[in-house]
């Protein structure tokens, strides 16, 4: 019988370090997209706080931390990031597991909004852009999420079939603007 | 061109898809008759002026947005949620 070996998204892509960044792999445990049943958002939210100790994110923010986030994912959804999601919330929102749907990376370092300036369509330096928020958006082609993690630091979200993509994107920008520097 | 999704705030056109005329949330009733269904389906006005027109935030947070932009001077003049629109719509019809 074939012996199957669990890959994730990024393997054989990532790390990738250059200039003053560096891009690494996150798998997370799990992914679950919710999307509360109308009339139950503050149910959904008090559910979720009691079950994974965060709120329901408002559009464009995310709340949690490393380990267990709740990322808003668009128009009445929020992805819960690194948690397993517990039966406690059944009822409240439709959720689906997309935990092997997405490739997830972190991109860290003092050039890592320029290096994202060249690829996103919109502003995320920290003075507009907090840790804390989070877009929809795109970045070449692709539609990402986009979430600061800290003050040099975001985690990017693509759909897995567009890993390779996405990193030869980053890579791509990453010597351009380490190219810029040496100039 | 950049537009201003009601929940995104002002995203880059690219972001956006196109779709029709913002006529398309008024469906006339089935029973409206051939003549209204005719004309919602196929006929559009095409202004040189402004217009409204439904786009999707289809790169974004996938809200369908109506658009009031001016076709001549290329300015967008207002956007709105479709679904307030169509709320709109339905308690002011009959």
């Amino acid at each position: 019988m074939a012996e199957l070996i669990a890959k994730t998204p990024c393997a054989g892509l990532l790390p990738l370090e250059g200039g003053a960044v560096a891009v690494t792999e996150v798998v997370p445990e799990a992914m679950t997209l919710m999307a509360p049943f109308n009339g139950r958002e503050a149910a959904f939210s008090d559910a979720l706080k009691d079950a994974h100790g965060m709120a329901t994110p408002a559009p464009k923010r995310a709340t949690g931390r490393e380990g267990a986030r709740a990322v808003w994912f668009g128009r009445g959804q929020v992805m819960l990031i690194g948690a397993r999601a517990q039966t406690a919330l059944a009822g409240h929102a439709a959720q689906t597991d997309q935990s092997d749907a997405w490739a997830a990376v972190r991109i860290a370092g003092d050039d890592a909004e320029a290096v994202l300036a060249r690829l996103v369509p919109m502003d995320l330096r920290q003075r507009v852009f907090k840790r804390g928020h989070t877009a929809r958006t795109l970045l070449g082609h692709m539609t990402t999420s986009i979430t600061r993690v800290g003050d040099d630091a975001f985690m990017i979200l693509v759909f897995r079939s567009m890993a390779e993509t996405l990193v030869h994107e980053l890579q791509t920008a990453m010597k351009g603007v380490a190219g810029r520097r040496g100039a | 061109m950049r537009i201003t999704c009601p929940i995104c705030g002002e995203r880059d056109r690219r972001e956006f898809y196109y779709v029709g005329d913002a006529v398309l949330l008024e469906r006339p009733d089935p029973e409206a008759g051939e003549a209204a269904w005719d004309d919602y389906l196929h006929n559009r006005d095409n202004p040189a002026g402004d217009t409204r027109d439904l786009w999707s935030h289809e790169g974004g947070c996938g809200a369908w947005v109506v658009v009031t932009r001016n076709t001549v001077t290329h300015e967008v003049l207002a956007t709105e949620l479709a679904s307030d629109v169509a709320a709109d719509l339905r308690e002011a019809r009959p």
